[in-house]
């Protein structure tokens, strides 16, 4: 499939940026739950807690603003994934509803059992989440069966099979890895020594399913690989991925914890560039009945629409952007306890 | 299971959780700013403390109105496909602008407000209070917009045919300024200062009761009183601009909220009744002759639009209109009352001395509460059969591909998790207000 620069490849593009963001954002912060109940003593875990206290639920909010954008610049997709997906997403909001309230609750009482319940509550629903969005991306992938008019025909089940588990997987195991590797960052002493550990295996597991999803995703999903196909030059974004995923260790063996992370970020970012590449022009792949697929052509809304959007989008942004940057500014470097903290 | 009743008490259900915490955020919001800038000119540390205290329970409310609200944002997908579809191009750019100018905003600097105090400078941190109450305005202004364009719908067309039918944007600022919009905003914001301001009433007068932390309390109602009296106040000009334009652009809605029947005729105001739909009329009413016409037109005789100019089809649940109605403005005069009341007491510095006054202050913290989800069911089940007013219908809306089954399954649980959120909520909230006002950090606690 050939690349078109116009309205609608641009609304692809920001609705994929906002999703990436997420990725890139909430996956470190999930990650970090789903490594949580591995940390030993109440200190310990509520280090773990506030090195993401002040920055999770910013970093949801690119989340919350993807689905709106969604709604907004492809109403179909949003309609037809969200019905279809239903019990999926359901299980999802469940998730991240006691992910939430179990960061807020956790270190608001002493008992022992109450905090042991929101730390199991935590980490649950972060691998939990985490697991789901991931299912949702390989369904994407793999094609989900939708009707004429667009509506998903399946049921739950058929939205687990091989290949979604395996991408769900995945990401489970990328998150944790980035989660591991932004803790590198916030701790220090005996706790960082523990957590460099982990990222050396979560690296290593997550190399292993990324290897498996390529080898599934060339096998079996050739559609996915289309558009590189026809313009080889975008084959570069998965060369970027391979460099900044072998960068991440050498970088922490070298105790360059920043440039590890931010190779973390690149290699997740690439990966999010590498599914829109795959997916493009199509938003929800139909299969078995490509035909019925939704595109970012009939699945969008009016140009008017999509243009008064990239207004808001070229206001808001920016100042998005400044500020959250200011915000991870000011609460950089490692996590120190005070009575503020959870 | 009918999936379409099921869709419709899930929304309800969840909407009206949800509803109990962005007003608070709001209201506590406008006294956050208040109390910070008291204790930048003052350098009292007892605005600081006091700004703190108002500060860790803005978190708690804060963190239940992220859990709730993130489900909001979807369920229009996932209950709500055909709706969904159809306003999309116009109700989806008020959704994403919301995220980017105001939750964003919101949640950015709430990491400043909660976690920030020995990072930045007193400045920063007043300016980061700001922005997270601003954001909290914002959030209101978009989802405002959004559900005004539902009630009065301007600035679209309607393209397509058959079951493509959908509405597209022609003029965004008409959306934006839709003929609802401004005073719908208003009436909601003061309804949302007042929750703020009677929560911080409620906790300052059970401590002046319990005799504890008078200087805190005392401090607070300073500060909470004018909110409340004036927000309160508020209601009765945004709320009679509200219904004004109900009766310019919703008849059906302004008739039911009265129960006036008669096609075109001078029509009465109810002080209480109960409406009998066979009979069409309202029974064991007190009622005051041609008031609503009055209130509407200048005249007592003025004819307005009554339910059976529409066909029954067309007309809301009379009865359940009628009565949230009734009870938001019974609510609401009794909150003007109570504020006044209190305010004159605290003029001549003797409100301190009134328990019974303090007792229902205590409890006072649940009216705005209540006004506020009534105010709301009466203007959305006032707006049935129609989703989009006039426009499309919400038996035309829901999802038809999502099963009794698993709707029940998500419905069942909603209200389990619903309810032990609610339960932890209360819990939480009286830990803290009993701890009162000094700091704690989480490693101590009653655990000998």
């Amino acid at each position: 499939m050939n690349l078109a620069f116009d309205l609608n490849t641009i609304w692809f593009f920001l609705v994929g940026v906002l999703f990436a963001g997420y990725a890139m954002l909430d996956g470190f912060d999930l990650g970090v739950g789903a490594l949580h109940l591995f940390t030993r003593g109440d200190e310990n875990r509520r280090i773990l807690l506030n090195a993401i206290a002040p920055i999770w639920d910013g970093n949801e909010v690119w989340l919350v603003t993807g689905g709106g954008a969604l709604f907004a610049a492809f109403p179909e997709v949003y309609a037809t994934a969200f019905s279809g997906f239903y019990v999926a997403f359901m299980l999802l909001l469940f998730g991240l509803i006691f992910r939430a309230v179990a960061i807020e609750f956790r270190s608001k009482q002493p008992m022992a059992w109450w905090r042991r319940f929101w730390d199991i509550s935590f980490s649950l629903s972060s691998i939990l989440s985490s697991l789901l969005i991931g299912v949702a991306l390989g369904n994407m992938a793999w094609g989900v069966p939708l009707d004429a008019q667009g509506n998903f025909n399946g049921s739950f089940w058929s939205l687990i099979h091989p290949y979604s588990v395996l991408v769900g997987l995945c990401t489970v195991a990328l998150f944790t890895m980035h989660g591991s590797i932004y803790l590198v960052l916030k701790t220090e002493g005996a706790l960082q020594q523990q957590v460099r550990e982990w990222s050396r295996s979560t690296i290593i597991s997550f190399v292993l399913f990324y290897i498996t999803v390529t080898m599934f995703t060339l096998l079996y999903v050739p559609h996915m690989t289309d558009t590189i196909r026809a313009n080889p030059w975008l084959f570069l974004v998965a060369l970027v991925n391979m460099l900044a995923i072998a960068n991440i260790p050498r970088e922490i063996f070298h105790g360059r914890e920043m440039r590890a992370f931010l190779s973390s970020c690149a290699a997740v970012i690439a990966l999010l560039l590498l599914f829109g590449i795959g997916t493009y022009p199509n938003l929800v792949y139909s299969n078995p009945q490509p035909a019925n697929s939704l595109t970012i052509y009939n699945a969008a809304s009016s140009r008017k629409t999509l243009q008064i959007m990239l207004i808001i989008a070229l206001c808001g942004v920016p100042m998005v952007l400044a500020y959250t940057g200011s915000i991870y500014w000011i609460f950089r470097g490692k996590v120190k306890l005070d009575a503020h903290s959870y | 299971m009918d999936v379409f009743l099921l869709s419709r008490l899930q929304f309800a259900f969840t909407i009206a959780f949800h509803y109990i915490f962005p007003p608070l955020s709001i209201g506590l919001g406008v006294l956050l700013v208040i109390m910070e800038a008291r204790w930048l000119k003052t350098r009292d540390p007892l605005y600081l403390e006091m700004t703190k205290f108002w500060a860790r329970i803005f978190g708690l409310i804060f963190a239940l109105g992220v859990a709730s609200g993130i489900v909001m944002e979807f369920q229009f997908g996932t209950n709500w496909s055909i709706y969904s579809r159809y306003v999309g191009d116009v109700f989806g750019s008020a959704l994403a602008a919301e995220g980017i100018f105001a939750f964003f905003l919101e949640s950015g600097f709430l990491a400043i407000l909660l976690f920030g105090w020995n990072r930045v400078k007193p400045v920063t941190h007043f300016l980061a209070t700001c922005m997270v109450a601003l954001g909290a305005h914002f959030s209101a202004v978009w989802i405002i917009v959004a559900n005004s364009w539902q009630q009065t719908p301007a600035g679209h067309h309607i393209v397509g045919f058959g079951t493509g039918l959908r509405a597209e944007i022609v003029d965004f600022w008409q959306v934006v300024f839709n003929p609802s919009s401004l005073h719908r905003l208003s009436h909601t914001l003061a309804g949302a200062w007042q929750a703020g301001a009677f929560l911080a009433l409620s906790v300052a007068a059970y401590y002046l009761l319990r005799n504890k932390h008078i200087a805190f309390s005392k401090a607070t109602l300073r500060i909470a009183l004018p909110v409340a009296m004036i927000a309160s106040l508020l209601q009765l000009l945004t709320g009679h601009a509200s219904a004004s334009g109900v009766a310019r652009n919703q008849p059906a809605k302004l008739a039911a909220f009265e129960g006036h029947y008669p096609a075109s005729a001078p029509a009465d105001m109810y002080l209480f009744g109960w409406v009998n739909q066979e009979k069409e009329r309202v029974q064991l009413g007190l009622r005051i002759p041609g008031m609503l016409s009055w209130m509407v037109h200048g005249d007592s005789k003025a004819p307005l639009t009554g339910l059976q100019a529409f066909p029954p089809d067309d007309r809301p649940p009379v009865n359940l209109v009628f009565q949230t109605y009734h009870l938001m403005v019974l609510l609401g005069m009794g909150l003007i009352g109570l504020s006044l009341l209190a305010l004159l007491l605290q003029f001549r510095n003797r409100l301190s001395e009134q328990r019974w006054l303090l007792w229902i202050f205590v409890f006072a913290v649940l009216g705005p509460q209540a006004a506020n989800q009534l105010g709301w069911a009466s203007a959305e089940v006032g707006r049935q059969p129609w989703i989009v007013q006039n426009l499309l219908r919400t038996r035309d809306a829901f999802s038809p591909n999502v099963s009794g089954g698993e709707l029940l399954f998500s419905l069942v649980m909603f209200f389990i998790v619903y309810a032990l959120l609610l339960a932890l909520f209360i819990y939480l909230l009286n830990d803290k207000i009993q701890h009162g006002p000094e700091e704690r950090t989480s490693m101590e606690g009653h655990r000998a």
